[in-house]
Formats: structure tokens, sequence, C-alpha cells
């Protein structure tokens, strides 16, 4: 079993629900200062997302974050880097879309994951039926891949993406992109299918911006993604203190 | 069965054409994506929907496309030239063969919605038209930098009773249309097919899309026997995504003709391009060193896409078929060229094609070569620009 999934059973089986906040990394100068906010402000795991010039899954907030990220010169490498003097126990997992990572090449993708202490990948476009190369790459670097599975996804694949998931599963709550929705959904049909087939954790995203909802999402499953909402305050220009806040309601909301 | 029997055969189970090709997208689309494959093979084994796909390519769309032999332009070149009239089909290009194709399997799969990306606006054009004619709503994403370049497609589709969405994000062009529509797709894939317009994308796309424009080409080797030409030496289309050249290759893939795909300079994705995944297929793309898709710049808006589908660089990469650039300000010259010499406007897209066979003959050509020309669209969409840039406006 790979790191992250021992340390996120860790919090499961400590009567916690995980928090996951989404950065896109690089869309500001101090973006590793919100990181360590939301570190501050309870998060039990941090997605950085890499920014890629065609975000097929993610609404209008992400594709903001990405494009100025891209406009300051981000890239892996850059990321990575940055990641090196950031001190947090909680696992890292980089978000991205797959051409990155080809692009950089699988195996030193993964190894450079690694080395700048992340633990785990989720790669949206990267569909099980094309993840072997991708997963044998992680497998050589203790780096667990996150598959998601959606409100579309028949039950017959739901176990398929059980399987192979490490760390936990994403299950979408919305068929939406990012952003894309504001409520549960379909979130507690499709976690209730899922724990017929599994008993990795289970984390719902898309369609989390308020405390409220967050609550209403960890009250059915094991831990919440929060993305395009806290994307969206940074760029509206939020300190390291207001992430803090932000990230500490939604704590609040969810124990 | 021989290497060549299989050459532009179906893919592999899972969408491969070699190294290319497969199905790269979010979860939330897989479902679609293999529905999708299955009501294709079923609907294409069908003998009931072939024929009703063909009825209405002969009833409405106005096939088959002649062959047409181009005497002057032969002459001036020293080769044995012909063109498959794809402009003459109806909204002007072979787009249509495509779209009737998809928007009937829309019908029997059931969803009375179709969504559609558009560079130009040619296949947005051809989307609205066959939603019409079947009664499907229709929503096609658009570059706004595209809907201001070409105004008059975009009110041609408002005509057609479609909807036009302004795409904002990205550059604002063609692969962020592809991107919204992908985006737009995951929300309502329930009732909605996306009908995309080129030999690109997810499986079953590429090979879907190519199938329903192998038309082209086996109706045009059948002409080329009748003429008493038989088998040319060589095959030439323009490329973007592909179709047009999938289309027209598939009538010859087993044949010993030379095929030649002609990309834009600015967009040449086999010339230029590397190995990546973008849009749901891996295949070659334009990209710098950290994977990020570049624009891509041509004169022709239907060429302007950074990538091409999947089969192509299949094709490219065991050398059964050639890919070539043409740059700018050779299109202008061919596409006068050809108007002056056959009476034919072409479109600047196909003037690519134009322009290499008239750089060549001689050389890749050699002189008396018969050549087929896929006369992918025709040019009355692009008049107004080919006019202000010859008078020095533009």
């Amino acid at each position: 079993m790979k790191s992250l999934e021992v340390t996120l059973r860790h919090v499961r089986d400590d009567g916690r629900k995980a928090l996951v906040p989404y950065f896109v990394a690089g869309a500001t100068p101090d973006w590793t200062r919100h990181v360590e906010a939301a570190v501050l402000g309870g998060a039990d795991a941090i997605e950085i997302g890499v920014p890629f010039s065609d975000p097929m899954m993610d609404g209008v907030v992400i594709q903001e974050g990405a494009l100025r990220s891209l406009e300051r010169g981000t890239t892996l490498e850059s990321i990575c880097q940055e990641l090196e003097s950031l001190e947090t126990e909680i696992p890292l997992l980089a978000m991205t879309y797959y051409n990155i990572f080809l692009h950089y090449g699988l195996s030193r993708a993964a190894g450079r994951l690694r080395d700048s202490g992340i633990s785990g990948a989720i790669v949206p476009d990267l569909s099980l039926e094309e993840s072997d190369e991708w997963r044998a790459a992680c497998d050589e670097s203790d780096v667990a891949t996150v598959f998601l599975v959606a409100p579309s996804t028949p039950t017959s694949r739901l176990r398929d993406v059980a399987q192979r998931t490490q760390g936990f599963l994403y299950a979408s709550a919305r068929m939406a992109v990012t952003g894309g929705a504001s409520d549960a959904g379909e979130g507690p049909r499709v976690v209730a299918s899922l724990r017929e087939v599994t008993d990795v954790p289970v984390y719902v995203g898309i369609g989390i911006s308020t405390p409220a909802q967050a609550a209403s999402a960890a009250s059915f499953s094991d831990g919440v993604i929060v993305g395009s909402a806290l994307v969206k305050i940074i760029l509206d220009g939020a300190t390291p203190s207001d992430v803090e806040s932000f990230v500490r309601s939604f704590r609040g909301a969810i124990d | 069965m021989t290497e060549r029997d299989n050459v532009m055969g179906a893919p592999d189970e899972r969408g491969h054409f070699g190294d290319f090709g497969g199905r790269f997208v979010p979860e939330a689309l897989m479902p679609a994506c293999l529905e999708l494959e299955e009501a294709f093979r079923d609907a294409w084994s069908d003998a009931d929907f072939v024929a009703e796909y063909h009825t209405v390519l002969r009833q409405f769309a106005g096939r088959p496309t002649p062959v047409t032999p181009l005497p002057r332009l032969s002459k001036r070149l020293g080769l044995e030239l012909f063109a498959k009239r794809e402009d003459l089909a109806h909204t002007g290009s072979h787009k249509i063969n495509n779209v009737i194709g998809q928007t009937l399997l829309t019908k029997r799969m059931g969803k009375p919605r179709v969504i559609a990306e558009t560079g130009a606006g040619q296949h947005g054009v051809a989307t609205a038209t066959a939603a019409a004619r079947l009664g499907l709503a229709c929503t096609v994403f658009m570059g706004e930098v595209d809907t201001k370049r070409q105004e008059l497609n975009v009110f041609r589709m408002e005509l057609l009773g479609a909807t036009v969405v302004p795409v904002t994000s990205g550059s604002k062009t063609l692969k962020d249309a592809v991107n919204e529509a992908m985006r737009e797709w995951v929300t309502c894939v329930a009732d909605t097919h996306y009908c995309l317009g080129s030999v690109m994308g997810p499986h079953p796309f590429p090979w879907m899309v190519r199938e329903f424009q192998s038309i082209i080409g086996i109706e045009a080797a059948a002409q080329l026997s009748e003429l008493g030409v038989g088998t040319p030496d060589a095959v030439v289309a323009c490329v973007g995504g592909g179709s047009n050249a999938a289309g027209v290759f598939a009538g010859f893939a087993q044949s010993d003709a030379r095929l030649i795909g002609v990309e834009a300079a600015g967009g040449a994705a086999v010339r230029s391009g590397s190995p990546g995944v973008l849009h749901g297929m891996r295949s070659l793309l334009l990209q710098d060193e950290f994977g990020q898709i570049e624009e891509a710049h041509s004169i022709s808006a239907g060429l302007d896409y950074p990538g091409i589908g999947p089969e192509h660089a299949h094709l490219a990469a065991t050398q059964r078929a050639e890919y070539y650039a043409i740059g700018d300000d050779d299109v202008l010259s061919a596409l006068t060229l050809l108007s002056e010499t056959e009476g034919i406007i072409p479109a600047l897209e196909t003037a690519h094609a134009v322009a290499w066979i008239a750089q060549e003959a001689g050389g890749l050509l050699p002189l008396g070569s018969s050549v087929l020309l896929n006369l992918s669209g025709r040019g009355d969409k692009d008049v107004a620009q080919v006019r202000a840039i010859l008078r020095g406006e533009a």
C-alpha cells in the first residue's frame, strides 16, 4: 500500500473527516504561503494544481488560475523546486493533465514528485484504460494515483476504478467540471455505490463551495475537496491569513 | 492478411492506431465514449442504417460528388490532375458527410440534442444543417476570435436554428472551442451527443469520423476507374485535424498510390510537432518544452489546430502516408491559379494541397504523374478575406 493511503486511512481510523484544499501552483507569487496557511487552518492533505494550457475538466475559476500561473512562467520543475522548501507533515498531491507528465517523462516525473514531497497524483484525463504506464512509473517512486468516479460511472466500472485507485477515490458529486455546481447532487448515491465495492477512503469533490456543503458531503463520505471556491478568493487577492480562515471555516463545519 | 490489407483498418479494441489514439477523457465522459462506440459498431454493421446514411447523402447532400479532370492546370504543371469535388457537396465541403452520419447516430441513440465545436464555421454550419434536417437541437461552440473573423457563418448557423456560444477561454480559437464543448458534454452527456468535426478526439471518434468520410475515397476510386485512370500515382489532401484526407486516403490505402497530406506551415503537427495527449487522444501536437499546447497560426482557420488525428500520426510513423507543409504566401497564389485555370475557387484549406502540387510538379511529383486532389471545400467563405489580402488591406 502506498504511503499516501496508509496516512489517509489513519485519518479515517481516527474518526476524522479529511479536508483537502486545492491550489493552482504559481497562480500568485506567494502561493506556497497559501499552502502553509491551509495546513494551519486544518487541512489533511493538499492538492497542488500544476497548470496546463488546456484544462478540459476545469471551470472558469481554475482556468483563470492556470492562465495566470502559466503567464508567470510556472512549470512542473519550478513547482517542485518551490515545494522542496515547504515544511509540512501532511500529504501533498499533484493534480494535472497527462501531457505534463508525459512530456516530462513518466518515470522522471514520478521521481521528481516524490523528491519534492508529493505522494499522490490526480490526472483527470488519464482513463483507467490508458493508465498502465503511469501507474508503473508511480510504483517505482511510491506515488499514489488517485482515480475519479462520476455519477455517470456504471456499477461495473466503479469496481474496476476502486480496485486501481490508491490513497482515496475522488467521487465527483455532479456531472460538472470544477466550480460548475454548488450542491452535493448525486454524491450520496455515488458514495453509497462505492461503499459496496471498496473500503478505500472516498472523498467528495466538485460542487463544494461553502462550509455547509462541505458538512453535508462529509456526512456521507470520508472527506471533501475544496477547489474553485478557494482559488476564487486567492485570485481576488486573499492573504495567507484569509486562506487560513477560509480553510478553518470548512474544518469547523465538517468536524 | 498482409500488412497492407490492414492499413486504415479498424483501430485496436481501445482505439489505438499503433502508438496513437486511445481514450484520454475524464471518467465522467468514459461511459458516453463506450456507449458511442457500441452504438457506432451496431449501426455501421446494420444494413438499414448504412442505407439510410447513403440515402440522406444522395437526396440531401448532393452525393456522389463528381471527379473532375483538370486539363488546363494539368498542362501547365505537366501532370495528369483530377479533383474530387467535395466543394460541390451541400454546405460547401466534405464536412457534411460526417455530420449526416453522426446526427443519424444521435437519433438512433435517442438523444435529442447535439453540440459541436467549430473553427472557421464550416463544421458548425454543417452540424446546424444536419440538426435542422433531422429535428435535433444544436449548440455550437466557437472561439470568440473566430466568431468575429467568420461573422457570416455565425449568422448562417443561427438561421439554421442553432445556438452559437462564443468561447472566451484560452486563445479563443478552435482548440478552446473543443475544450468548451468537452466541458459542456460533461454536464449533459445523458441527452446530448458531441458531434466532433474531425478524425480526432477520444476513441471512437477518429475511427468513426474516418468511416463516415471514407465515402470520398470509395467514390473517387470507382470514378477514376470509370475514367480509365485506375489507381493514381498520388492522392493529395490538405490536413488540419485530417478528416478530408482520412476520407480520401481510405479509398486508396490498399493501393499503390502515394498518400500525401499537406499541413499549414503554422499548424504542422507532423512536420513540427511531437507526441502528446490532448482532447482525448495521443497524437502529434504542437507544444512547448514543458508540454503546454501551442497555438497554431494559419491563413485558413480550418487548419488552425495544434494537433492532427491519431491515425494520421500512425500513417506518418509507418510511412504509409507522407506529410508536407505549405506557408500562407503559397496558398494565395495556388488559390488564384486554380481559379483562373479551372474555374474553381477552392477554400483556403484546399489551396494548401493545390500549392503543394504546383510546387512539387517535376519534383516530388515526377512529370506525367497522375494525381487526385481532394478538393475538400469551396472558397466562397474566404473571398472577403482573400480580397482584403490581395488588395493589401489585411
